[in-house]
């Protein structure tokens, strides 16, 4: 039995690419290169560039924890993963951690054996129609043909919302993003739903963003965050700091081009983040809980930039996206952003 | 002199065959004026009042509002333009520029590993058979990559690339499988043919896709720790085995139409099994089955646009993804009409070729 | 004596044999067994659950194309009817479709018109040599890409084409209709047994009756009396734009209609050349024969030729069938709620319940594969007997 399977191994390894689940560090540090699942292309949040650069807020995540592992956020490589397949190519150790606009749900949670690690964006679902049609409310939308990307939460929202407001809908599931701008554009429906993110995403590839409006009504709560594979909590702890080392950065004004000034800061917190502190008399830093060096969260700030960074760069009021912060502005702005204390 | 004697032949010809009643000949008139509608329609669209490179203007296309027809509303004609721009894309999907030479290189030698097998009248064919032998690595070693030559991850292959690997590689592995499956339906032992039997009819009697599925989504929890395909090998796995079963079931009627008594022949003889079937049985039953093997292969060439669905770019696959870019994504037609052109030339080529075969049979046996 | 015993094992057939066959068992087993082990491992270490039991939680979405009723509070198992039923409808109505037009187009292609037989020709090449995927996708972009429903195309007063579908006026059965059904249903059994009757007496007397006639006008006129009797018991509800859509009516969805057309179209090649060959298998003199007995051609084909043909057309459309039945799976490509993209595809996003659901589907594809070559089988064996006999 075991012969055989390491008779299988040997065969298949000639072959195969290998990966492994043990220690997910472990491996990352011995393969040089974090494999992270990202979106097969949503603009703002995952998507390659024309020089076929992946940018966006989730693929920063990425590289972020490339920043702590290696100290060098270059070290990805990205997986494009569908909605569909997003989850048991985690499971399956293809890659080590899914960011690419996922809802933090309790069945995701914990039965489909996945761990989330935190919030990079305050999501909604959204509804998105032509400007003609004149509605200005989702409850105007009775008898609509409403378009939906399938293998999401978003389906079962749309159910929710239109049963509890006693209207019918006809639904024309599509597979991915792009087929669902192609039904919409052509008028095989009426609405295009998905999250607000994607919406306004979609919208700013249209040749004529200002002919659709997002309507107002915001119908779920689609925290989106990273995800790694359950049952590996160091590894959780590194991809959970790495984005809450963004966000801290943010609340405490660290910004990539300040850095290297703030290591001279007063703030006990902020020397503690950028590992110019020691815990206790051990001389070495907080890196050593995580198992990474010192200067973990100082090379993600240098390298990616603090959450605010990546947020106007790729999202933000100035980017052809276009989303304001609100939900996604610290708590201190008004939002719920709120990273624990880093001690 | 001689082209009235041609011209006479045509007469009678066409009196035969075009005008022998008048419901014949309303027929005639019928297909002319079709035929005429259609191919105006058709050429007017794909040639004549088709923008290439420029629309009427002279201005260069970027992208579908300097096409003809969307600043003008009345013209029809396509805009071949988005072929030019993605072509790169639809032979080698993203493929690195640098190293593609490796892609052209295989594309270029691939006939020359294919006309051994394909025809047995060939100079210096048995030195071909030996390249035909060795392509297999050739090929995987440019275009993956290996010793001093950079690896290229097959998620950068696309295109006729991938639609090719497919095709050729599943066809060229399942060969092998298909005769192994044929002989074990055909054996005397029964568990044996009874696994085959339950093989083969349970591949054919599922869709492609699901074996897709299958192979994408569940692989790697059959397999052991630590081994995970790359999702383009998974596609492979399936499409082989789905082959696999398809071409078993056409060598069994080859081998069906092996009489008994040659069998019985040579095992009086002394041959062993496996003797009599090397020498004997394979050799002519091959040789029967080999165009209803071409057909099944044409049916799997098509096929292999399936894997668009799990997330592979084949020739199909980034022809939608060029469709999807908001700056094309209304000229499906000039996309779709591309596609289906270049599956067309290479689907035809191979029914041409099974129907030459079928001849070349017929008249070989009857001589 | 050891020497011996290795003699036989490798002599003696029946000994070889069993060797060979217990150990290609037990390398199966072996293989089985650690697939499934490797299986149970990985699943327990991703904390993947297993079992049945998410057929009964609530699906939580809706199918909006659906012979039965189906909300989000439906169960996946009712989800996955739902599935079988548009596989079902979407296969039946293409095999229909398909063997229609596939006899017509290898009728055409043994016409005697240069012209009009190759027209066919290029048709079939042209299908049967282009991905099906494709057909369907075209098809798909085609139809959606009609009107706009605001600008829907009018024709025949209450039908309207636009690219969410064509709406028609649906028929709306008032009291006493059933009447005018079971009508229909009691002729089409009595015009059989009239036609066996009127076969008998033909074999006894040699009179000739037009049976086909007779039996037509059984089988229209009857409910047609019915009908007026009972005082037109049926209205139509005619299709009228309200709001975003139209309400009332009946609806073919361009989703459907787009399965329906690249699957009936492809096979339809495919169909034609079966019928085409099975035509030609049927001896040229037989056909002259006949001919020379005095047989118009109509009746040579219907009588001499088809039946003759159908046996050996039966098998080889019987492989088509099942072909468009496996393809009616891509409806995923355009989003038509088949098997494989309801259940399939978003009850397994839902619940994660990856190997569960793939063995359903697929045990589900192999049942009805089964089912159509027995009923095929069943009416080959039905055909053979007649031509034999």
């Amino acid at each position: 039995m075991r012969q055989l399977k390491s008779l299988l191994m040997a065969l298949t390894l000639v072959l195969f690419t290998s990966t492994s689940f043990a220690a997910t560090l472990d491996d990352v540090k011995a393969r040089g290169m974090l494999k992270c699942g990202s979106n097969t292309g949503l603009a703002g949040f995952g998507l390659p560039n024309d020089a076929g650069v992946w940018e966006g807020i989730d693929v920063d995540v990425c590289r972020a924890v490339a920043a702590a592992v290696f100290g060098d956020a270059t070290k990805v490589e990205f997986v494009p993963t569908t909605s569909k397949v997003r989850f048991t190519v985690l499971q399956s150790g293809e890659i080590d951690m899914l960011s690419r606009n996922t809802t933090w749900t309790l069945q995701r949670d914990v039965e489909l054996g996945l761990e989330f690690v935190g919030v990079n964006y305050y999501d909604g679902q959204g509804f998105m129609v032509p400007a003609s049609l004149g509605v200005s409310s989702a409850s105007e939308l009775d008898g609509a043909s409403v378009c939906i990307q399938v293998g999401t939460t978003t389906e079962m929202n749309l159910a929710d919302y239109f049963s509890a407001n006693g209207m019918s809908y006809e639904a024309v599931p599509v597979e991915t993003n792009s087929e669902a701008d192609a039904a919409y554009t052509a008028g095989r429906c009426d609405v295009y739903t998905t999250d607000a993110s994607g919406l306004y995403a979609s919208r700013a590839g249209y040749p004529d963003p200002s002919a659709h409006v997002v309507l107002p009504e915001i119908v779920s709560k689609e925290p989106l965050g990273p995800s790694v594979r359950h049952g590996d909590g160091a590894w959780a702890d590194i991809v959970r700091w790495s984005l809450n080392a963004m966000i801290i950065a943010e609340e405490k004004g660290i910004t990539s081009s300040n850095v290297d000034e703030m290591k001279n800061s007063k703030d006990p917190e902020v020397l503690r983040l950028l590992g110019v502190a020691q815990v206790g008399d051990t001389g070495a830093g907080y890196g050593q809980w995580l198992g990474l060096s010192d200067d973990w969260a100082y090379q993600i700030i240098k390298q990616v930039g603090n959450y605010s960074e990546s947020f106007e760069k790729h999202i933000g009021p100035n980017t052809p996206i276009n989303i304001q912060r609100g939900l996604n502005a610290l708590y201190k702005d008004g939002g719920i952003l709120y990273a624990p204390p880093f001690r | 002199m001689s082209s009235i004697v041609y011209s006479n032949k045509f007469l009678i010809w066409s009196k035969k065959n075009l005008f022998s009643s008048w419901i014949n000949t309303l027929l005639t008139v019928l297909s002319i004026y079709f035929i005429y509608e259609v191919s105006v329609f058709f050429l007017d669209w794909a040639v004549f009042k088709a923008d290439f490179l420029t629309n009427f203007r002279g201005e260069r296309i970027i992208d579908r509002t300097f096409c003809s027809k969307n600043i003008e509303p009345g013209s029809y004609g396509a805009c071949w333009a988005i072929i030019h721009v993605r072509f790169y894309q639809f032979m080698y999907g993203f493929y690195p520029a640098a190293e593609v030479w490796r892609v052209n290189l295989v594309f270029f030698l691939l006939p020359f590993a294919l006309v051994a097998i394909f025809f047995d009248k060939v100079p210096f064919r048995k030195y071909l058979l030996y390249f035909t032998l060795a392509f297999p690595f050739i090929a995987f070693y440019l275009l993956y990559g290996g010793p001093s030559l950079t690896t290229v991850g097959t998620n950068k292959w696309g295109g006729l690339l991938v639609t090719l690997f497919l095709g050729v590689t599943g066809i060229a592995l399942a060969f092998p499988l298909s005769i192994a499956l044929a002989l074990g339906r055909r054996s005397n032992m029964p568990i044996i043919s009874l696994l085959c039997v339950i093989f083969i009819e349970f591949i054919r009697g599922v869709p492609l896709i699901t074996l897709l599925f299958t192979a994408n989504v569940m692989l790697p929890l059959f397999l052991p720790d630590g081994v995970s395909p790359d999702n383009l090998l998974r596609a492979l796995v399936a499409v082989t085995l789905f082959q696999s079963a398809y071409m078993a079931e056409a060598i069994r009627g080859g081998l069906q139409a092996i009489p008994r008594g040659q069998i019985e022949a040579a095992r009086s003889m002394g041959l062993t099994y496996w003797q009599s079937t090397r020498k004997i049985v394979l050799p002519q039953a091959l040789r029967i089955s080999i165009p209803p093997i071409v057909n099944t292969s044409i049916g799997l060439f098509k096929d292999t646009s399936l894997v668009l669905i799990i997330g592979l770019f084949d020739l199909l696959g980034i022809g939608r993804a060029a469709l999807a870019d908001m700056t094309w994504t209304k000229l499906y037609y000039e996309v779709y009409v591309f596609v289906a052109i270049v599956f067309f030339i290479f689907c035809f080529a191979m029914s041409r070729y099974s129907l030459y075969l079928e001849k070349k049979l017929k008249t070989d046996n009857s001589s | 004596m050891q020497n011996n015993f290795l003699r036989k094992l490798i002599f003696d057939e029946k000994i070889r044999s069993i060797v060979i066959q217990t150990l290609v068992i037990g390398f199966f087993a072996l293989l089985v067994y650690s697939i499934s082990q490797t299986t149970a491992y990985n699943l327990e270490k991703r904390g993947i659950g297993t079992g049945f039991e998410f057929l009964g939680m609530s699906a939580g979405y809706d199918i909006s194309f659906s012979l039965i009723d189906f909300t989000s509070k439906d169960t996946h198992l009712r989800a996955y009817y739902v599935g079988v039923l548009n596989t079902l409808l979407v296969s039946i109505c293409g095999i229909f479709l398909a063997t229609i037009l596939g006899f017509l187009v290898g009728i055409i292609r043994l016409s005697s018109n240069w012209l009009f037989r190759n027209i066919a020709y290029v048709y079939v090449e042209f299908t049967r040599n282009v991905p099906v995927l494709l057909q369907i996708i075209l098809w798909y972009s085609i139809l959606i890409h009609l009107p706009k429903i605001k600008k829907a195309i009018q024709f025949f007063e209450y039908f309207y084409l636009s690219n969410r579908g064509l709406y028609s006026p649906a028929p709306i059965f008032k009291e006493g209709f059933s009447v005018v059904t079971w009508s229909f249903i009691l002729a089409i059994i009595f015009s059989f047994f009239l036609r066996k009757f009127l076969k008998n007496k033909q074999n006894q007397t040699g009179k000739q009756f037009p049976i086909f006639s007779i039996m037509s006008a059984i089988i229209i006129f009857t409910p047609v009396v019915f009908f007026y009797i009972m005082g037109m018991p049926l209205e139509f509800e005619h299709p009228i734009l309200k709001g975003f859509n139209f309400k009332g009516g009946m609806v073919i969805r361009p989703e459907f209609a787009g399965m329906l057309l690249g699957l009936s179209i492809y096979t339809a090649a495919f169909i034609s050349e079966t019928v085409r060959s099975g035509i030609i298998a049927v001896s040229k003199g037989q056909r002259e024969a006949s001919q020379a007995l005095g047989l118009k051609s109509s009746l040579v084909m219907r009588l001499i030729v088809i039946p003759q043909a159908l046996r050996v057309i039966i098998p080889p459309l019987t492989s088509q069938y099942l072909n468009l039945t496996k393809n009616s799976s891509l409806g995923i490509a355009i989003g038509y709620s088949d098997l494989v993209h309801g259940f399939g595809g978003i009850s397994l996003n839902q619940t994660g319940k990856a190997i569960e659901i793939m063995l359903i589907v697929m045990v589900t594809y192999l049942i009805m594969s089964l089912t159509i070559s027995v009923l095929m089988n069943f009416y080959n064996r039905m055909v053979q007997f007649k031509g034999n006999a």
